[in-house]
């Protein structure tokens, strides 16, 4: 017998990297911006989104959402609220979204052409780690943790920190009586990705919303 | 959390790979992986086991070289390695350093097989000496 080292230099996740470079060139072609929102679960993903939406819709933009979920409907029936086209994607136990989910669930997707949307956003499983290793074609991966979460969440999960473009602080009217120590949570934000945008947010409030869709509007016609 | 995952993306991958040199048997799998690639090196072991029973990798050994991540400081122009992954700055002038030069590696840098000498029967192969017995 003989032993032989073949070199390999392949991507673990290559398969799923191939398939998002392909949702990356169909989103970009069609001209829709896809943002990716990753956070714990709890921090309030939805409700950010939900508002997110109606604010998009106000305005004339054409929005629609793909929202994962381990088991339930639930957050799909109250994004659906908002008038959007929305589609649930139930992972069944598996903790992250990957490409081949996002492209199964564009196919048939009746109400929605991706050439008539100007924003996609993907609400991924509640979780901070799994996520951060699948790349699902998106141009904007946002980072969410609620004031309620502690400052040092960021540096609890700096990779999936450190691999978003955008931060977004939720719940700041809760900020006073949690005891956030805003600069804190700014500073650690920072350390692990430097010179990210952060927005301060709140869905019940609505602070901090004009700065996320003047964003928006920014990063969907880039200059 | 997605260490199952993985193991059977590498289970997968290999496969197809090892399927290029027939009748080797794949020894030992060497990974790449990055400090920031979120993953759990005991729990990816672990999950190893039970993604390549049954499959052409059961029994091989999986090795993992995990990377420190190498920043690139646009102030001084250095790239350095830093130490954990809590702060993000140039251990040499101090600044923030976004540009992340290594640590979300996530690759197969190469296998280890072991093969039948050319002109020994192949065990299992289509002229292999127990389809004669």
């Amino acid at each position: 017998m003989t032993t032989r080292i073949v070199e390999l230099r392949r991507g673990i996740l290559k398969k799923n990297d191939e398939l998002a470079a392909v949702l990356r060139q169909r989103f970009t072609s069609a001209g829709v911006l896809v943002l990716n929102l990753v956070s714990s679960p709890g921090t309030g993903k939805t409700a950010f989104l939900e508002l997110t939406l109606r604010a998009l819709r106000a305005r004339g933009a054409h929005a629609a959402a793909l929202v994962g979920d381990l088991e339930t409907d639930n957050d799909a029936r109250r994004l659906a609220a908002s008038g959007a086209p929305v589609r649930q994607i139930n992972t069944h136990g598996i903790c992250h979204l990957d490409a081949e989910m996002v492209t199964k669930h564009l196919e048939g997707w009746e109400e929605v052409s991706l050439a008539g949307l100007n924003y996609l956003f993907i609400e991924n499983v509640g979780n901070l780690v799994c996520p951060s290793s699948y790349d699902l074609g998106e141009r904007i991966r946002v980072a969410l943790l609620s004031v309620t979460e502690g400052e040092d969440k960021p540096l609890k999960y700096p990779g999936l920190f450190n691999s978003s473009d955008a931060a977004v602080i939720t719940k700041i009217d809760l900020a006073v009586p949690c005891g956030f120590d805003r600069e804190l949570a700014l500073k650690n934000i920072n350390e692990i990705r430097p010179g990210i945008r952060i927005f301060e947010t709140s869905a019940k409030t609505g602070a901090g919303m004009d700065e996320w869709l003047a964003y928006l509007l920014e990063q969907e016609r880039p200059s | 959390m997605h260490e199952l995952s993985i193991a059977a993306s590498i289970v997968e991958a290999v496969t197809e790979s090892a399927s290029a040199y027939p009748g080797a048997r794949i020894k030992a799998v060497q990974l790449r992986v990055g400090a920031l690639a979120s993953v759990v090196e005991d729990s990816l072991q672990f999950c190893w086991e039970l993604a390549s029973e049954g499959s052409p990798l059961a029994g091989a050994k999986l090795v993992i070289n995990m990377l420190p991540v190498i920043v690139h400081c646009d102030g001084c122009g250095a790239d350095s390695e830093i130490e954990g992954v809590q702060s993000f700055r140039c251990p040499r002038c101090g600044e923030l350093a976004a540009d992340l030069r290594q640590g979300r590696e996530l690759e197969i840098e190469s296998i280890e097989l072991e093969e039948p000498e050319s002109g020994e029967t192949q065990i299992g192969a289509p002229n292999s000496v127990e389809e004669h017995i």
